[in-house]
């Protein structure tokens, strides 16, 4: 149904679904090879992996959690890939906003839950989005390209955060370098937990409250990204500056704000790992989530729904992951890593390898099935 | 005299933990001159040093092990030059699947083969590269000030640390006075005209890759065969990145990357002895402030508070000819 004079386009389900699956459907090819190269069979890991992560009421509120993170760092990336930007941090921008989603936990325990957790979401985003305001700046006002400086704000990050815990944060009297436990009023409920108390059946995990968040966040970013004037002119900065500045739109206003909802997004990772989970601020608990998001995100195209549909993908495969390290010993959680590499290479570094090829075809049966209709 | 051989053994740690920065930045520097972004060092290294020591453990010799090495960074390098040269794909999402992935392979494959926790076997003897004597450091080792810098620091290295000093200058001959050179830093600058004088833009920045490749392999192949004495997981940590601090540090030229390094080598090389130690009028400097020191020097200079630091003018385009 288009219009006469504009060119026959690949129907969208090419391009948000096939394509993507295609990507994963070769990552997983070759990581099936890698499988086989160390000599075990890639068919049986598969399955394993699969039960591990849906086969057991466990294993989905597992599955479930680990998405939680990858939501929020999917997100982050998203969020400033639509101004155009690239955002390597948001593994610092997660440690430091668990930082201050722990500080809320510790100092204002003596406020109600319900008054808590907005407190702590406010105290994740902040610090988040304080770790990521700094590269935005420099990028927006001296043009300090942001890959570059927030891949060195992770490790000012990590310096920081094992200065604080060792120096600060430290409980007296201990040796490893974690603050004390928060009091029970300050952590976020589990899902289970919420269940059994209302009268349902519920395997125990990890997920919590925060999952809630995420869910929430996704339906935040749509609506912010393409149905705000905010979000309209963040995403014209991101497709064409100079027509932005044409249009009266400021680039650098733009950069910094996404830079700032972008590192706040990665800052929710503590409410998951450090509010939800741990009960307490401790080192190098964002482990790799922040990476995983370029994943997530790439996967997803930067769309809300995609990256929820990816971060659960990639929550089943840290979840299969390791029950799969469980019983091929062979195989170990790093897999999962080698997975996630190549899903970046395939759908990000290498998208132009198929892309065309495969949009030309639906593009051309378009244009026959034109052609065919015009000539009735 | 005490204070002397202190600040001799300090230079001496300096030299050895800055040598796989020199040969990393100097790989990022044949890349970014050529045009193409690689934040892709840190996976490169981390694979060379990962074949490297498996590749000597299992065969005996450190120098088998370097050429697996070698192969390694040039077959990743290649991997990049395909994502980003030929396919035109973004550098800097090529360069982050490459670290990724290497940082999940080389422990998969070190588990599987090794079954030691993602860990190579210890190596021993051949199997590393060892110090070199150089001619009369014995000799001259009981001269005041001169001898002691000969014999305790300029000797007793191995090779990879000679290999490394000796590439500083070759790359600037490289760069400034052969053709491939001129070519390599024209790629980077206006690849256009490049193209309008007949040259492969394609193969001009494949070759620079290779060289990238090399340099990181060599790189890697230091850490875990002559610097350490196995392949740990994890082990390059940071120090690709922190390659790229220097590069961007010395404003991508060759001998203020020696110098960025050395810096950087030495702050690492301090920053055990300052542990704990209060400095007169200071107090006791943070470890943790010396290890964000680098990062944060670059981040000012990238701000343009230190003068400033002019990418190659082409850098991160892939290259579209018209037609």
């Amino acid at each position: 149904m288009s219009l006469f004079g504009t060119p026959a386009a690949a129907p969208r389900w090419v391009s948000v679904g096939l394509i993507p699956l295609i990507n994963l459907v070769l990552a997983l090819i070759v990581s099936g090879l890698v499988v086989l190269a160390i000599g075990e069979s890639p068919l049986q890991a598969m399955r394993l992996l699969v039960y591990g992560a849906f086969g057991y009421p466990e294993a989905i509120g597992f599955t479930l959690y680990y998405a939680t993170n990858f939501i929020f760092t999917g997100l982050c990336v998203a969020m400033a890939f639509h101004c155009g930007l690239f955002n390597i941090g948001g593994e610092g921008q997660a440690y430091i906003g668990g930082l201050g989603v722990g500080l809320v936990c510790l100092f204002f325990d003596f406020l109600p839950f319900v008054l808590i957790v907005p407190l702590a979401i406010v105290g994740g985003a902040l610090f988040g989005a304080a770790w990521s305001f700094i590269p935005g700046y420099l990028q927006a006002k001296r043009g300090s390209h942001t890959v570059i400086t927030t891949i060195m704000f992770n490790y000012i990050a990590y310096s920081l955060m094992v200065y604080l815990m060792v120096n600060v944060l430290i409980r007296p009297g201990q040796m490893s370098p974690e603050s004390r436990p928060f009091i029970d009023s300050a952590t976020l409920p589990k899902i289970h937990e919420i269940l059994r108390w209302m009268g349902f059946q519920a395997a125990a995990s990890p997920l919590n409250l925060s999952f809630v968040w995420a869910l929430i966040c996704c339906a935040l970013v749509y609506g912010f990204i393409w149905h705000t004037r905010w979000g309209y002119e963040l995403r014209t900065v991101g497709q064409n500056q100079r027509a932005a500045i044409y249009g009266g739109i400021s680039v650098s206003k733009n950069i910094v704000l996404a830079m700032v909802l972008s590192g706040a997004l990665a800052g929710f990772v503590g409410l998951n790992e450090i509010m939800g989970v741990q009960h307490r601020i401790l080192l190098n608990f964002v482990a790799g989530y922040g990476f995983v998001g370029i994943a997530v995100s790439l996967m997803g195209r930067n769309h809300p729904v995609g990256i929820l549909l990816a971060s659960l993908l990639f929550g089943a495969l840290y979840q299969g992951g390791s029950e799969l390290a469980f019983d091929m010993p062979k195989i170990t959680r790093e897999m999962v890593v080698v997975i996630q590499g190549l899903v970046i290479l395939f759908a990000g570094a290498l998208e132009n390898m198929f892309r065309p090829q495969i949009e030309g075809f639906f593009r051309r049966r378009a244009e026959m099935a034109m052609a065919a209709a015009g000539a009735d | 005299m005490e204070f002397f051989t202190l600040f001799i053994l300090v230079l001496d740690a300096t030299l050895r933990v800055a040598t796989p920065l020199v040969l990393a930045a100097l790989a990022g520097m044949f890349s970014e001159r050529s045009g193409v972004v690689d934040i892709g060092l840190e996976g490169k290294m981390l694979g060379a040093a990962f074949a490297a020591a498996a590749t000597a453990a299992v065969t005996g010799s450190a120098w088998i092990g370097l050429g697996a090495g070698i192969a390694t960074g040039f077959a990743l390098a290649m991997l990049h030059g395909l994502a980003c040269i030929t396919y035109r794909g973004d550098q800097i999402i090529s360069g982050v699947a490459i670290n990724i992935l290497v940082s999940g392979l080389a422990p998969t494959l070190g588990i599987a083969w090794f079954a030691r926790g993602g860990q190579t076997p210890t190596l021993v003897g051949d199997e590393r590269f060892r110090a070199i004597t150089l001619p009369f450091a014995d000799a001259v080792k009981d001269v005041p000030i001169l001898g002691q810098l000969y014999s305790e620091l300029l000797s007793g290295h191995n090779i990879l640390v000679y290999f490394a000093l000796a590439a500083v200058p070759i790359t600037a001959w490289i760069l400034y006075r052969t053709r491939f050179g001129l070519r390599v830093r024209a790629v980077g600058e206006n690849p256009a005209a490049v193209d309008t004088a007949g040259i492969s833009v394609t193969w001009m920045r494949y070759r620079a890759l290779m060289v990238t490749g090399f340099l990181c392999g060599v790189a890697g192949t230091y850490m875990s065969t002559a610097h350490n004495a196995s392949f740990v997981r994890d082990m390059t940590a940071g120090k690709g990145y922190l390659a790229l601090a220097a590069l961007i540090f010395a404003k991508w030229r060759p001998v203020p990357v020696l110098l960025t390094c050395l810096l950087f080598g030495f702050l690492e090389a301090i920053e055990a002895r300052l542990q704990g130690v209060e400095i007169p009028g200071i107090g006791a400097i943070p470890v943790q402030l010396i290890q964000a020191l680098p990062y944060v020097l670059t981040v000012v200079l990238l701000a343009g508070f230190i003068g400033k630091a002019v990418a190659p003018k082409a850098i991160g385009v892939p290259y579209v000819k018209e037609r």
